[in-house]
């Protein structure tokens, strides 16, 4: 129970900061995204003082032997740079030129009440449902791989 | 470059930051969005509400910025529904191919200093960057 009220709270935070920081806003992503026109480089004012926090942050965290209400640190497992990872990673840049949203910002921005955000939304679920069907048919399809 | 917010983008990224190391320091988790979300659509037992809450909590944060300031974030959106949709269906499938967004790979991948996330981070604000350029000067939309 202390966990869920824990990841409620820490993602207020993270939400509150997509709104303050106007990264909710898709015109202003694209603004950034946008170098050859009116050019608005908030886009990595913020990724730069994100990082500024969460870079000594993570150094310090996993000096600890355990996070504070689980056993053990759930890391990515190591893989290396493959066709998946930025085949993916282009793919979803393309949509993130397309729209300005990408996934953190499309769901805070569900509280501005714009259907257009539900609809960008569902498809987003949509494409995740796909590629979740996919990985389960190649899992129990292709046994070994 | 008259949009420029340096101010309120410094601030609302540090927010970000703390944000993804608490839930790193409470419950072990990286904060990457496309994987907190997409991991509900394979639910596993015991690990689900805690992915709701945080999801719900994204939703919340801005309700509060509201409160407290008393003025709503713009939501300017100007791509057309159609590509709406397009954009949706590359961003979901795109993200978890790729194991992360802006997010996860961005914001705790680089902290993590991760070759992986670099990589993944260069590709897609490649393409994002590749796309706007073609959609806005080449397109004319």
């Amino acid at each position: 129970m202390v966990r869920i009220v824990a990841a409620l709270l820490i993602g207020s935070l993270f939400g509150a900061g997509l709104a303050v920081s106007g990264m909710m806003n898709p015109g202003k992503v694209i603004g950034f995204l946008d170098v050859a026109g009116n050019w608005d480089p908030t886009l990595a004012v913020v990724m730069a003082a994100a990082l500024a926090i969460s870079a000594p942050g993570f150094h310090l965290t996993y000096r600890r032997s355990a996070p504070l209400l689980a056993g053990s640190f759930r890391n990515p497992a190591p893989a290396a740079i493959d066709v998946r990872l930025i085949g993916g990673a282009i793919l979803f840049g393309i949509g993130w030129g397309i729209a300005g949203f990408c996934p953190g910002p499309a769901i805070a921005a569900l509280s501005a009440g714009l259907w257009e955000v539900a609809l960008f939304f569902v498809a987003m679920l949509a494409g995740m449902a796909v590629y979740a069907r996919v990985a389960a048919g190649r899992e129990s399809g292709e046994p070994g791989t | 470059m008259e949009n420029f917010t340096p101010l309120s983008g410094a601030v609302g990224g540090a927010m970000i930051g703390l944000s993804a190391v608490l839930l790193l320091l409470f419950t072990g988790r990286i904060a990457g969005i496309s994987g907190i979300l997409g991991g509900l659509l394979t639910p596993a037992r015991g690990d689900v509400a805690w992915r709701a809450a945080f999801i719900v909590g994204l939703v919340v944060g801005p309700l509060v910025v509201v409160a407290v300031t008393g003025k709503a974030p713009a939501v300017d959106i100007q791509a057309p529904l159609w590509a709406l949709v397009v954009a949706g269906l590359a961003v979901g499938f795109g993200t978890r191919l790729g194991s992360g967004c802006t997010s996860g790979h961005g914001v705790c991948g680089l902290a993590r200093l991760s070759p992986r996330s670099l990589a993944a981070t260069a590709g897609f604000f490649g393409a994002a960057l590749v796309t706007v350029y073609l959609l806005r000067h080449l397109a004319g939309a």
